[in-house]
């Protein structure tokens, strides 16, 4: 990728992350229905091109053919048949449909030579001589025209699905290699933003809890201490108290006491002893 | 793309640029349509050799191209379209389509035509 420079201005937040990957699927979608677009009109490209090799050949010799009887009729008629013909039109015999004709998408029209039957400038032109040819002219030009009139159609399709194609091509360029990276580098920066704050809150939450723990701790020391030296007044304040009368007298008791304690003890192992001695 | 329809059926005429000869083959076939109307009095313009002018010849082929809204086609001659051949290959409109035909006397040479070129451009010929 060509790094954080090429993305888009937004905030890294989750719903803008929703929002570019949306983006991503639909250019990417995009991209292939136009791609497969302008497959198609690929496809039906060539074909035009090579419809349009062959009809230039057939014309070629379609107006010679043409050409040829055009020549037949001013040997019959003499020289003047082109000033006589150019006088008398008035209207269009010969006339031109548009059609469209749809490819994926895209209009391409096409003429239909449409003759009109009721229209003749020419009654007059080779009466007196060459009728005929004047006859055969017209027809033999007449089916010139209309391979023209194919060609011609040809000819505007080709120019229109080359601008098309063109089009479409650019299109499918410009989602490849500009949409397309550029969306995916706004997610990746959207998403190393987005794991950038939740390290942030994680180390926060962890500072946090130390800090918790430290004041526990603290708390807890304090409260021991205070009751140490609750502890500590309560017992000195008894001594304070009784503290000549008693003291030789406790001694006594508890050299009484812990004399008495030993001699139990011994009799208790003696007694254990005996008991061992019966038993056995 | 309705506008682009509408000029597309107002169009129904097919002009013609040529030497005598292939106008008259033209004509009879029945192409040719003379009207009152200002600036669309004929379709076609007979070239006639040292006496039309190559200005006619351009000022025709702008007439027939983009002054006139009812031309379809217009056939010109492929040795005309030598002479105004910056024009021709220049004019990348689909309509009207230009088509370059052969004459009696100049045999027709698909090298030089504006069409041909672009395709054997576009396959890298």
């Amino acid at each position: 990728m060509s790094g954080a420079g090429n993305r888009e201005q937004v905030f890294p937040t989750r719903m803008t992350l929703g929002l570019m990957k949306g983006k991503l699927k639909g250019a990417q979608q995009g991209h292939s229905l136009l791609k497969r677009k302008s497959e198609a009109l690929t496809q039906r490209f060539r074909d035009i091109t090579q419809r349009i090799d062959d009809a230039k050949k057939k014309m070629g010799r379609v107006m010679q053919i043409a050409a040829f009887s055009l020549a037949e009729v001013q040997y019959a008629t003499g020289d003047n048949i082109g000033y006589q013909v150019q006088e008398s039109v008035q209207k269009a015999r010969f006339q031109v449909k548009t059609k469209q004709e749809n490819v994926s998408g895209v209009y391409l029209p096409t003429f239909e030579s449409h003759i009109n039957e009721e229209i003749n400038d020419f009654k007059f032109t080779g009466l007196g001589r060459g009728g005929q040819q004047v006859q055969k002219a017209k027809s033999v030009y007449t089916r010139a025209v209309e391979t023209l009139v194919e060609l011609a159609s040809l000819q505007t399709a080709f120019i229109i699905l080359d601008e098309v194609i063109k089009v479409t091509n650019r299109r499918v360029n410009a989602i490849e290699h500009v949409i397309i990276p550029r969306t995916e580098n706004t997610i990746s920066y959207i998403n190393s933003e987005l794991d950038e704050l939740d390290r942030e809150e994680f180390y926060r939450l962890k500072k946090v809890q130390e800090k918790k723990q430290e004041a526990v701790a603290a708390a807890e020391l304090e409260e021991k201490e205070k009751r140490d030296a609750e502890a500590e007044k309560l017992a000195l304040s008894e001594s304070k108290d009784n503290s000549k009368p008693k003291t030789e007298e406790e001694i006594q008791k508890a050299v009484e006491k812990l004399d008495l304690k030993a001699q139990g003890e011994d009799d208790s192992d003696m007694l254990k002893e005996n008991e061992d001695d019966v038993i056995f | 793309m309705s506008s682009h329809t509408e000029s597309m059926t107002k169009r129904s005429l097919i002009a013609t640029i040529a030497d005598e000869d292939s106008v008259t083959g033209l004509l009879l076939a029945g192409v040719g349509q003379v009207s009152t109307e200002v600036g669309k009095e004929t379709n076609f313009l007979t070239v006639i050799p040292e006496k039309t002018t190559v200005e006619q010849i351009e000022e025709a082929f702008d007439r027939f191209t983009s002054t006139r809204d009812d031309i379809a086609i217009l056939l010109i001659n492929q040795h005309l379209a030598d002479l105004i051949r910056f024009k021709v290959d220049s004019y990348t409109n689909a309509f009207p389509a230009i088509l370059e035909i052969p004459s009696k006397d100049h045999p027709y040479d698909p090298s030089k035509d504006s069409i041909l070129k672009k395709v054997r451009r576009l396959f890298g010929e």
